[in-house]
């Protein structure tokens, strides 16, 4: 490693952090963010309200915390991986025992400055403590029984503690960012093929644990007509919004669908319903676009690491986005069945942004601390 | 560093090339997001651009206006009014017991009528509209008019209602409308197609029969409405047409004078143009309000017009199968002289009764007309002179004649679905429907119109108009129809073997009111212009026995129910006749003495107005 210690400092002034921002990846950030700022103008029936306003103050405050996380050297976000996750599973503790309960489910914590949901929090601090958790570990050893269970019981652990919630959907997305790690550290193709195996074999008795409404979900998602004014409800007006908006778009503030009360949750999950009802084909594909190159992005900054850990996280990071997003956009597009996740970034909410937030923060940490080896 | 250099290059050669794997996935299911949104946009966009508006246009249909009836004077008969009304949308009311409570007091509401309105409004959305009166009186709306400073959301609404301007005069014929039932629904594909909540359509007579060309078309309305249903903004309003107005061939003027004629009566009475058939008059006794149904009658009102033992509800004229009596006479006599089985000079002796076949028959006068000749018989109703003629004729070739003239079949085809057939009866009928063989006593008393011949007022008042017109066929009609290709072909086709038979029979009824002995002798006109001709009758109701013929009791001496009917037809003016009438009056007695003087003031009045009914006819033809 000698051939590069010239390389390697440990200061960075501030002069070169700001140089080595992502500046594309920041434009992007932006861009979303004024978008999902004005789509939120439009929830609100075009006034600038509640959701607007609280959007806006969060979407403020996230990406001023996002530039400091990127300043902070990336070696410090390597050392505090796994306090983080204990520190975010004792919040999961908490939510269990002192959360707040709404419409049937227990998710939140009062942190009396804001209402935190501390499973959103996991979905990042997941990849951060596995990240740090395989950095140092030898290719060999990656698919020793000791790692390959010790992983498991970091991905199982919160995956519990979300379910009991209950929270289904959210704890699939904390298993799907665990298992994003396991799979870029390296652990053997087999195991994922035997897991999904098991998995379809397993899946006639998990469908007979689920919950009758997450039974009503799949079914509804099999045959969105089956109850049009129930269960179907959403696919079916979501769908609607969606293909009503033709190639340009019903236009901004005009989406019928959206702004005569159809869509549901229009806020949250199915605010991508929204914006393609009023910006059409053209404006979703120019969503998409922006979506990609963010990951792209995430992806080239992890390539360009020099640390593991670097590497390792934004790999799993960028993967664990585009699954958030097509997630949720095959939902509301009826590909797949209704399970609550939200839109990086669009969707209102600030558990999640301040996740998605803090993940791109440390990304940028690692953009800008690059050649910062990690020992 | 515990890793060595070549496990680094070992783990970044690992992780990137799982990189590019799941790279290459992003990049397939990114298209495959792509391909969906352009399925459901750019494919799929007319089938969902369909859905969402849908979704959010709402139509709204307004009940349509009703076409009207006019007489052939241009009257309007069944015309359209303005009902007050009183419409409440619960939201719009800041406090609704406040404002109801309001309303109660100042429409003097009973508990009842008020329930009903707090029942309605549970069963409504806050913002459909709630009718709390659908006709006020004018007093009653000016007040609320003038309280409306604090009754917020309250709304007085003019709407368009069916106003029957002459109330019961034309109950029968027009009939009345009021709301439309499921079964209305079903079965009229034009109430189908405009119904809307509250619509009233006909439910008897010529409103049920012309209701597809009366009904008009529906106003829409489309509006964008909410996931709720409610009303944002009005996108549309599209205008209906107002149903057809149909022109009738009644002369109000004589159908009021049949009105008041019947008045507490139970009767019919038609007049008919005996060339055109155009209906004059056509009224069945007593009536009742139509109005009355429009607002949907009350239980007490709906009981006294149910229970009436006069029977308001049933239209004689159409549905009253009655025995002719003596009405039948022409018939017979027209029947023998085209067989040829007698002529003018045949004469009888009437004793007051005759013995045939073993039994009993009697004429009406018990000291009996002595010798008569078929003029006497016709002009003094003898009975033993048509027993005689009956029997030589037989039943079979009098009901030929019968059927001709227009008894035994519907006056006016499916016009009016209530109308009776009546009935002519031979040998064969009796076969079939009784199984039994004709006796030939059934025969004689079918000669006096008695025994199972059954006809209706429209059917007599048809036969008399055909025999007055010289013996052609018409067809009666009510609506004027200037087409004259849809008239049917054996139209004024003769009727007769031979004209001069015909001629005798008028004659002879000629002599029946105007000579002295005639039977409607003190009904008489004569002055030209009004004189006319007729028969009598006199219907039993029911067997007379031996005790009663001893006792010969006066009418009013009677039970009402076991009175005779009367009956009278006639037409007029004699030298040049264009009116035929029947009149009917329901245990009236004696058609000489209750029918006939109805049928002398209606004469008056008919022909009084044939010349303004003719003044109308040349300027229809001027104005082609």
């Amino acid at each position: 490693m000698y051939q590069h210690s010239r390389l390697i400092t440990n200061r960075f002034s501030l002069f070169q952090k700001f140089k080595n921002l992502d500046y594309i990846l920041l434009f992007c950030i932006l861009l979303l963010g004024s978008i999902s700022l004005a789509t939120m103008y439009s929830t609100d029936g075009g006034e600038v309200l509640f959701h607007t306003k609280s959007h806006f103050i969060k979407f403020t405050i996230f990406t001023i915390m996002m530039l400091l996380i990127s300043f902070i050297n990336i070696k410090y976000w390597f050392a505090i991986g796994y306090l983080s996750y204990l520190v975010v599973i004792g919040l999961l503790i908490g939510t269990y025992f002192f959360g707040i309960t709404s419409s049937g489910s227990q998710r939140w914590i009062n942190l009396y400055f804001l209402n935190l949901q501390p499973s959103e929090l996991m979905k990042i601090f997941i990849i951060l403590c596995l990240a740090k958790y395989f950095h140092r570990m030898r290719l060999e050893k990656v698919n020793s029984i000791y790692t390959i269970l010790t992983s498991l019981i970091i991905i199982i652990l919160p995956m519990g503690l979300v379910i009991v919630q209950p929270d289904l959907g959210t704890s699939l997305l904390i298993a799907i960012s665990g298992i994003a790690v396991l799979w870029f550290a390296g652990v053997n193709n087999r195991y994922f093929i035997y897991t999904m195996m098991g998995f379809i074999i397993a899946l006639p008795f998990i469908i007979a644990f689920l919950k009758p409404y997450q039974k009503l979900r799949v079914l509804t998602f099999l045959n969105p007509d089956r109850d049009p004014l129930g269960a179907g409800y959403q696919i079916i007006q979501s769908k609607i919004a969606v293909g009503s908006g033709g190639i340009f778009g019903k236009g901004f503030l005009k989406g019928t669908q959206s702004y005569l009360e159809f869509l549901p949750e229009k806020h949250t999950d199915f605010i991508f319903t929204l914006f393609s009802e009023e910006f059409g084909f053209v404006g979703s594909a120019l969503l998409l676009l922006i979506y990609a190159i963010i990951i792209y992005r995430i992806v080239a900054i992890g390539a360009s690491s020099r640390s593991y850990f670097a590497k390792i996280f934004c790999y799993s990071f960028g993967s664990a986005i585009f699954v958030f997003i097509t997630i949720n956009m095959s939902m509301v597009l009826g590909l797949l069945p209704i399970v609550g996740s939200p839109l990086p970034i669009m969707s209102y909410g600030g558990s999640s942004m301040l996740a998605t937030m803090i993940g791109f923060g440390i990304v940028m940490s690692a953009r800008v601390h690059n050649q910062q080896l990690i020992a | 560093m515990i890793n060595s250099p070549s496990d680094n290059v070992q783990k970044l050669n690992s992780i990137n090339r799982r990189m590019f794997i799941i790279g290459s996935f992003k990049f397939f299911i990114m298209v495959g997001i792509v391909s969906r949104l352009f399925f459901l946009q750019v494919k799929e966009n007319k089938k969902y651009l369909t859905l969402s508006d849908k979704n959010r246009i709402r139509e709204w249909k307004l009940a349509p206006v009703r076409g009207e009836f006019h007489d052939y004077f241009g009257n309007v008969i069944a015309g359209n009014f303005e009902a007050y009304q009183l419409h409440i949308i619960p939201e719009q009311v800041d406090d609704f017991r406040y404002v109801i409570y309001r309303i109660k007091d100042l429409l003097e509401l009973s508990d009842a009528e008020f329930n009903k309105v707090l029942k309605k409004k549970k069963e409504i959305k806050p913002w459909e509209t709630l009718i709390v009166s659908d006709n006020l009186s004018w007093q009653k709306f000016s007040k609320i008019n003038n309280h409306l400073y604090d009754l917020n959301g309250v709304k007085p609404v003019i709407s368009i209602s069916r106003n029957y301007p002459f109330k019961e005069n034309f109950t029968h014929l027009i009939g009345y409308v009021s709301q439309a039932n499921q079964n209305d629904i079903d079965t009229n594909e034009s109430i189908k197609k405009n119904f809307v909540p509250g619509l009233k359509v006909g439910k008897i007579g010529l409103e049920k029969t012309f209701e597809k060309s009366l009904i008009g078309t529906n106003d829409v309305e489309r509006y964008e409405v909410n996931a709720y249903g409610r009303r944002i903004s009005q996108l549309e309003f599209q205008k209906g047409e107002k149903g057809k107005t149909i022109r009738l061939t009644i002369d109000t003027e004589v159908q009021k004078l049949a009105n008041e004629l019947l008045k507490d009566k139970a009767g019919s009475i038609c007049v008919m143009d005996i060339y055109t058939g155009a209906i004059i008059a056509m009224h069945s006794g007593p009536s009742f309000d139509p109005n009355l149904f429009v607002f949907g009658i009350s239980q007490d009102e709906w009981q006294l017009i149910r229970n009436d033992p006069m029977k308001p509800l049933v239209n004689k004229t159409l549905q009253g199968n009655y025995s002719p009596g003596s009405i039948i006479k022409p018939i017979v006599a027209l029947s023998a002289l085209e067989n040829g089985i007698m002529n003018t000079n045949f004469t009888v002796k009437c004793t007051g009764k005759t013995e045939m076949y073993g039994q009993t028959y009697h004429c009406w006068k018990k000291k009996g007309h002595g010798f008569v000749s078929l003029r006497n018989a016709m002009k003094q109703s003898c009975d033993t002179y048509f027993y005689e003629i009956a029997r030589k004729l037989g039943v079979d070739r009098l009901s030929e004649t019968a059927k001709k003239f227009g008894l035994g079949e519907k006056v006016f085809g499916e016009l009016f679905e209530i109308e009776k057939k009546g009935l002519v009866p031979n040998t064969q009928w009796k076969k079939n429907a009784l199984g039994k063989g004709w006796l030939l006593g059934e025969t004689i008393i079918t000669g006096i119109g008695q025994g199972y011949i059954q006809t209706t007022p429209i059917q007599l008042c048809l036969m008399t108009a055909q025999i007055a017109n010289g013996g052609y066929k018409i067809y009666p009609h009510i609506v004027v129809n200037n087409d004259v290709k849809a008239q049917p072909s054996d139209k004024y086709m003769p009727l007769y073997e031979n004209s001069n038979n015909i001629k005798i029979v008028k004659d002879a009824m000629f002599g029946s009111t105007n000579e002295v002995m005639g039977t409607s002798y003190r009904s008489r006109i004569d002055d030209p212009k009004y004189q006319f001709a007729g028969k009598t009758g006199t219907a039993q109701v029911k067997k007379i026995t031996e005790r009663e013929r001893e006792l010969d009791l006066k009418t009013f001496e009677i039970p009402y129910e076991e009175r005779d009917h009367a009956l009278y037809v006639a037409f007029g003016p004699y030298k040049n006749p264009r009116y035929a009438l029947s009149v009917i009056v329901e245990h009236g007695g004696n058609g000489s003495t209750t029918a006939a003087p109805m049928a002398t003031k209606l004469f008056k009045l008919i022909i009084d107005r044939h010349k303004i009914r003719q003044s109308m006819d040349e300027k229809k033809y001027l104005e082609i």
